[in-house]
């Protein structure tokens, strides 16, 4: 059936048929995006407006002060991230990046559990001037020096 | 003076682009392209590549030396580093590694103008109008943005160091691999533009712009096998693909150059999909640009940025702009012009190329949505991360219908087929995938989706990826249909280890204290101690552990917790056995406050196949390239002879000439 058509014909054919799969991803990656990107919160943000239990999210801020502290099992730590305003347990099983300090700035992706502690799968350290997870460096500029005002 | 003279051998390459430039502009606007300007250009061109090769060796040398009254070398490089790392520290930053981009964009311009001969004469230099212009952008940018050059005014006392995580064997190969590749498909878009310009598109066209695309396209998926496989044993995640933004960053291209090589092909034996092809040329380009802006602008984080500079961002957005705008600008002026290709029937070969063209081209634009998607939400001052829950099942929707359609295409012919006549041959990869996935789902039940259509395929694919062979006559199969099997066997093997890897991975998370022993999967492994290292630049505290597979011999693992002294910063160091069927990956952390130590251990099936299916891949590639080449000169040879022969003996030649 094809091959009756003209040259021109099969183009355009081939034209639409790319265009309606290349829409249809297109569409496809818009529904998935809004669907599974995960939102960034800063502890304020996590407390006014807690996402769904369960729903992927990455936290960021500063390690509280005195606030890391390793389970039995040897594996796992609990620590506060805050912000300043307030504060957001977290716990995290797993080997903690290498600067992972306290006091200093950590990226966390993970869910809200629901007895409210952040559960984390992954944290992201501050590495070095060269090297931080992108949502600290606005925080480090405003927010850190509360931070470290607090701390005191 | 090294740096002195570093600095002129590239405005004098870069002086030489421009010649290069207005001679070719002036010889298109003149007719034929056999003017005396047009004399100019090839030799413009062909002093190119040595001359900024020579800079590059400048500056090489600078970092050999440690000369540190270099800015880059104080603020990239350490005397105490060991020498590999300092020659590999050359392009381990921002300005060196845009001046190995420069680099080895003047070579391939340099060895473009010396062998390419087949094309028009007129159509040979408005390619290599598109290459100087190209090459005029990277030039300024090296020069007015990023001088590796400049000098400090007065020389410090000690360099900075390499960031750690760089000190490895693979960044001394993974960044030029890719860049080879990014040039190329540069290469490969300058022909695009060319054939627009003269309306030449046709056969002739896509088999000289064929090897290019099959030589970028083989470094890009080294470039991207070594980067999966560095960031695997590196990292310490024990995962081997973050779609992290860099790691999409090489993906693109690659999915690009991917299609295109595919059209390409179309193009040269069958001179069909014209407009389609050259389109390909301008993205395949267009996403190796926005894979250099993304990662040398710093605009998105990751765990390879390096420097966040604003202005160098927005010099390559510019860049980017002015290339792919005025690429899209032209073909929409031109598109029209290019007169239609051959016909071919929905049951053909090309039928199933152009399905594998979109589906890949779908997938592109739902990776490069995906990575883009942060930029465009942090506009509006939401913060997002798009990671594998996106991308993997979103990919996949296009994916497994190109892999079907990459089992059923080559066998068809050209132009127009029948189901009915190869229906016979994909009953076998049809029954096992089938037995497979049952096989699958009775042993483990529980297994995801996409690892257990990922399982079915692959092994349906690997044997369908065969039956072309089937009934031929091995000797005298041509090199390229070799290169073709070996390259969609290759697929076939990698998509199996990355189904088995997220499939069938275990792993253990405990604090031990040494002599405790610990299962894994079918691993039984001791700690037995834990010493102290040092080596040149770092200290490191390294695990003793023995590892035993079932009843199996013992094997000693190695990881260590590194403490670099110049910049200080800790990395963990893997410690991988790799096994026929799997790796066992060991990582240690720190020791908790009872002195137990952190151990992560995980046994990953099949997992290396992932790589070694990559360099299937690329090793098909380079099958088919050298397949493709060999033709050429022989084709090239022989026209030679005829022509030799034509002028020797009129007559004879014109009845006995071999054909083509």
């Amino acid at each position: 059936m094809t091959t009756a058509l003209k040259p021109k014909h099969q183009r355009l054919v081939l034209v639409v048929l790319a265009l309606v799969v290349l829409i249809g991803a297109a569409l496809l990656a818009i529904w998935g995006l809004r669907g599974q990107a995960s939102y960034f919160y800063v502890p304020s943000d996590l407390v006014a407006s807690p996402p769904e239990t369960g729903k992927a999210v990455r936290l960021g801020g500063m390690v509280q002060e005195g606030s890391i502290k390793t389970l039995p099992d040897g594996v796992t730590v609990t620590f506060d991230v805050g912000d300043g305003k307030v504060t957001v347990p977290v716990r995290y099983t797993g080997i903690t990046p290498d600067l992972f300090v306290e006091g200093s700035g950590v990226v966390a992706d993970g869910r809200l559990a629901a007895d409210g502690v952040f559960v984390a799968d992954t944290l992201l350290a501050k590495h070095d001037e060269n090297y931080m997870p992108r949502e600290l460096q606005d925080m480090t500029d405003a927010q850190a020096k509360a931070v470290v005002a607090e701390t005191e | 003076m090294i740096a002195e003279a570093g600095l002129a051998l590239l405005w004098f390459a870069a002086a030489l682009a421009v010649l290069q430039l207005f001679t070719s502009l002036m010889t298109l606007r003149g007719g034929d392209g056999s003017g005396e300007m047009g004399g100019i250009v090839r030799p413009a061109a062909i002093m190119q590549g040595p001359l900024v090769a020579l800079s590059f060796a400048m500056l090489m040398w600078l970092f050999i030396r440690t000369d540190l009254s270099v800015l880059l070398v104080a603020a990239n490089s350490h005397s105490a580093k060991p020498f590999i790392f300092k020659v590999a520290g050359t392009w381990g930053n921002h300005e060196g590694s845009m001046l190995l981009w420069v680099t080895v964009m003047a070579l391939s311009g340099s060895f473009l103008a010396l062998v390419e001969r087949r094309l028009p004469e007129r159509t040979m230099i408005a390619t290599l109008a598109a290459q100087a212009f190209v090459s005029l952008g990277f030039y300024a940018f090296l020069l007015f943005s990023s001088n590796p050059f400049e000098r400090l005014l007065t020389p410090v006392a000690e360099g900075n160091g390499l960031n750690p995580l760089l000190q490895d064997i693979g960044l001394a190969f993974h960044p030029p691999t890719l860049y080879v590749g990014y040039v190329g498909l540069s290469v490969a878009f300058s022909f695009a533009v060319g054939a627009l310009i003269t309306r030449e598109v046709g056969p002739a066209f896509a088999r000289a712009m064929r090897p290019w695309v099959l030589g970028s396209w083989i470094f890009l998926t080294i470039g991207i096998t070594a980067g999966s496989y560095w960031a695997y044993y590196e990292l310490g995640w024990g995962g081997w693909w973050f779609w992290d933004p860099v790691e999409n960053a090489s993906l693109m291209p690659w999915l690009a150059a991917t299609a295109l090589l595919h059209s390409a092909s179309v193009l040269a034996s069958r001179d069909a999909l014209r407009t389609w092809t050259i389109m390909l040329g301008v993205v395949a380009f267009s996403m190796s640009m926005v894979g250099t802006f993304l990662v040398r602008s710093g605009i998105l984080t990751s765990v390879h940025a390096f420097a966040v500079d604003p202005e160098r961002g927005t010099f390559i957005l510019a860049l980017l702009t002015i290339y792919i705008g005025g690429a899209l600008a032209l073909f929409g002026a031109r598109a029209s012009t290019v007169s239609e290709g051959k016909r071919f029937s929905i049951v053909s070969r090309e039928a199933g190329l152009v399905v594998n063209n979109v589906a890949l081209t779908a997938i592109l634009g739902i990776v490069l949505l995906g990575t883009l998607y942060p930029l465009l939400t942090e506009a509006f001052d939401t913060k997002v991360s798009v990671g594998p829950p996106y991308f993997n099942p979103v990919g996949a929707i296009f994916a497994f219908p190109m892999f079907v359609a990459l089992a059923i295409g080559p066998l068809l012919r050209w132009r127009s087929d029948r189901f009915g006549r190869i229906g016979k041959r994909l009953i076998l990869p049809a029954v096992v995938t089938v037995i497979v996935l049952g096989g699958a789902l009775m042993f483990a039940p529980d297994i995801h989706i996409l690892p257990l259509l990922g399982l079915g395929m692959a092994i349906g694919l690997g044997i369908a990826s065969l039956v072309p062979l089937f009934g031929r006559n091995l000797l005298r199969t041509p090199l390229p249909t070799y290169g073709m099997v070996l390259g969609h066997f290759g697929l076939a093997v990698a998509l199996f280890g990355m189904a088995s890897e997220s499939a069938f991975s275990t792993e253990k998370l405990v604090a031990a204290n040494v002599g405790d022993r610990v299962d894994v999967g079918p691993w039984s492994i001791e700690l037995t101690s834990m010493e102290p290292v040092a080596g040149p630049n770092w200290t490191a505290l390294e695990a003793t552990m023995t590892a035993r597979y079932e009843d199996g011999s013992p094997v000693m693992l190695h990881p260590q917790s590194r403490t670099f002294t110049q910049p200080q910063q800790t990395t963990s160091e893997s410690a991988l056995s790799t096994r026929w069927n799997g790796q066992l990956y060991a990582v240690v952390g720190e020791e908790g406050a009872d002195g137990r130590w952190q151990l992560r251990l995980w046994w990953k099936p099949f997992v290396p196949l992932v790589w070694l299916g990559g360099l299937l891949i690329a090793l098909g590639g380079v099958l088919a390239l050298i397949g493709r080449v060999a033709g050429d000169v022989r084709r090239g040879l022989q026209r030679r002879r005829i022509a030799m022969r034509r002028e020797s003996k009129p007559l004879a030649a014109a009845t006995t000439g071999p054909a083509e």
